[in-house]
């Protein structure tokens, strides 16, 4: 037999048909939901006059424009508590599971599927959110898609898209003093560019990625969009089996060894052919920080912003504007320089072991007089965590507050806006021009990066003081 | 509901040169609260397009008189990042048609196409040949001709193909909605899962 790529196993497994020419009927094992892209495709099916084909198959939960504050209270602003109380009226109209506000299980959506075992190795798995890439760290097809294919899946389980290329990123070696895997990854994105793997599939492979956990396997995968790919995915292992095990939806007993089965081979076979391979050194890897206005411009933390000779021709006009809209000079030096706002939160980054190595360097300090900071966990059950582990006390004794769980800062569509001009370090996946507030300029890091900034109040190796 | 049909545009454009144009400038977070698909377009590109003060900015393209049009030409790495399909709404809305641009990402180009607006990719030379065109008369007319897959600059005469899979130009041609054809397959799903015991 051919051998293939785990990304084929799993793709021509769910291929329920194809159209000649066209894209492939592809099933979908698991929907996430959310209130910001789900109601127009629960009108769709109300328009049509047709329910949810498969609803077990769809859980829902509201994160994306809630507040992190007072969420035992109404939400205050109107078109927000509307949003989300549609969700509430569709999912209970149309049979769907939700972990609405205040529920237990609530939280980011990729961090609760996640934490919930909802994702399992060798699924097909989408959400109208295009970080849905995540939850490709368990060895799955994860890609976040629109409203309409929102629709499609409600409709026949079912979504029709072309097969992309498949591309390998190898990572191999020890990864150095304050490096994490944001760090990994936002390397990797400032070599390929934002657009590098448009049109791909990545599998990421090699030693480096073999250690990571699983939390930060997801934070890795998380930002595959950010380079343009479909998505992002990282063969199971026993990491991956040791995380899973008794999580809610996790099979149990004679079950979970038939599942296991399945699972262990879930993986690429040697000389599986990919379209792009690509080789990274861990040992090459520093601290990373953008200083742009998308996720390729990053630099090493005690590097400079690049000078306008080392852009492309092409690019200079983008990179000009960029470093105008950041207040950055061409070739000037990063490390120093002061910042209004650190964000510690997201999917990429909202996740238990983040406010462990936030917290693990704060210990002992205090923010910096000039900093405000947003420590926010990606769900319910992190929040809990943090509190059982001490991390929240901690925390608050360095002068930090900690919020209730969502996007919050990572999108800006609550009240958790950074105010326009003002320098944000934010260990969420986007610098886009007014991503976190209209004028806000987003500088992205790691949550060790962010926890240097917070308490220095200026961009710091965190190796410098680990 | 069914996409709106199309098979042939002659149109000036607007041009926005600009390259990675992200979805969060086509429609910025904060205007994703409602629960319609109508009404987007009012907010497209709002934060170039309007400043502070809710004031339109003047050299922003959308405010200049001198440009209208049913095609959005744009720089490479059109609509990365979010996949609001939102930002495909926006443009539709504001009555574009067609977006060309040099590059698309994934996302974009499956929303777009999902809701009637045709992406159509042009290789670099032609896209700056496209917007040299614009900017020697803003009223210069590009012509999109799905059936041909063909994008031509009529002042010029200069063309190119452009691809598109038969199936995704079958619903152009014929306002096909993809949730239709979905729903025509209902026993091979229920066949599949079936197959495959779950």
């Amino acid at each position: 037999m051919k051998p293939k790529t785990l990304f084929d196993k799993i793709w021509d497994s769910h291929v329920v048909d194809s159209i000649s020419d066209g894209p492939d009927v592809l099933y979908i094992d698991r929907q996430y939901i959310h209130e910001v892209t789900s109601p127009q495709a629960f009108t769709g099916l109300r328009k049509r006059g047709i329910r949810l084909f498969r609803p077990e198959r769809t859980l829902a939960t509201a994160d994306h424009n809630i507040p992190t504050l007072h969420q035992e209270l109404p939400i205050r602003e109107e078109l927000s508590r509307i949003q989300v109380q549609t969700l509430s009226d569709n999912c209970k109209e149309f049979g769907v599971e939700l972990y609405g506000l205040g529920h237990p299980y609530n939280g980011i959506v990729h961090v609760i599927g996640a934490e919930m075992g909802f994702t399992q190795p060798g699924m097909t798995i989408v959400c109208g959110d295009s970080h849905t890439s995540t939850h490709g760290a368990f060895g799955s097809i994860a890609f976040g898609i629109g409203t309409s294919e929102v629709e499609m899946v409600f409709a026949s389980q079912c979504v029709l898209q072309p097969k992309p290329k498949k591309m390998q990123i190898n990572i191999d070696g020890k990864l150095g003093k304050g490096v994490s895997a944001k760090d990994i990854i936002l390397y990797i994105i400032s070599q390929i560019s934002a657009s590098g793997a448009t049109g791909y599939f990545v599998e990421f492979a090699g030693s480096t990625i073999r250690s990571l956990s699983m939390e930060a396997r997801m934070t890795v995968c998380n930002m595959s969009i950010e380079m343009g790919a479909r998505g992002g995915l990282i063969a199971p292992d026993e990491t991956t089996f040791n995380y899973l095990k008794g999580r809610e939806f996790v099979p149990k007993g004679a079950d979970w060894n038939r599942a296991m089965e399945k699972w262990q081979t879930l993986k690429s076979d040697t000389d599986a052919a990919f379209d792009k391979e690509l080789f990274f050194r861990a040992g090459d890897i520093k601290p990373m920080i953008t200083y742009g206005t998308n996720p390729g411009m990053g630099v090493p933390i005690d590097g400079c912003v690049p000078q306008l000779d080392e852009i492309p021709v092409e690019q200079q006009e983008s990179f000009k504007k960029a470093l105008k809209y950041m207040g950055f000079e061409p070739g000037m030096k990063l490390e120093g320089h002061p910042i209004d706002y650190v964000f510690l939160g997201s999917c990429t980054n909202g996740r238990i072991e983040d406010i462990r190595a936030f917290a693990s360097l704060v210990k002992g300090k205090k923010k910096a007089e000039n900093v405000t900071a947003w420590i926010v966990p990606g769900s319910k059950h992190v929040e809990k965590q943090a509190c059982d582990e001490g991390l929240v006390d901690i925390l608050e004794k360095a002068g930090f507050a900690f919020r209730q769980p969502g996007c919050s800062a990572c999108l800006a569509m609550n009240e958790d806006k950074i105010p326009a001009g003002k320098y944000s370090v934010s260990t969420s996946n986007r610098n886009f021009e007014g991503r976190q507030g209209p004028g806000a300029r987003t500088l992205l890091a790691s949550p060790l990066t962010a926890a240097a900034a917070a308490i220095t109040g200026k961009l710091i190796n965190p190796a410098d003081l680990i | 509901m069914a996409i709106k049909k199309f098979s042939i545009l002659t149109s000036a454009c607007i041009p926005l040169p600009a390259e990675n144009v992200d979805t969060d400038q086509i429609i910025p977070a904060r205007f994703l609260k409602a629960t319609s698909r109508e009404g987007f377009g009012e907010n497209l590109f709002r934060d170039w397009r309007y400043d502070k003060n809710n004031q339109p900015v003047k050299n922003f393209v959308l405010n200049n008189p001198e440009y209208s049009g049913k095609i959005l030409v744009a720089g490479k790495n059109f609509g990365s990042g979010s996949s609001r399909e939102h930002a495909a709404w926006a443009i539709f809305d504001y009555g574009f048609r067609v977006v060309v641009s040099s590059f698309f990402a994934d996302i974009f180009k499956n929303n777009a196409m999902n809701n009637g607006l045709l992406p159509v990719q042009v290789s670099e030379t032609f896209l700056r040949n496209i917007f040299s065109e614009i900017e020697k008369d803003a009223a210069t007319p590009l012509q999109i001709n799905l059936e041909k897959q063909e994008t031509k600059l009529l002042s010029t005469g200069e063309s190119e193909t452009f691809e598109i899979n038969t199936y995704k130009k079958l619903c152009f041609l014929n306002g096909y909605d993809d949730i239709d054809f979905l729903l025509s397959k209902k026993d091979k799903i229920v066949a599949f899962e079936e197959k495959r015991g779950s």
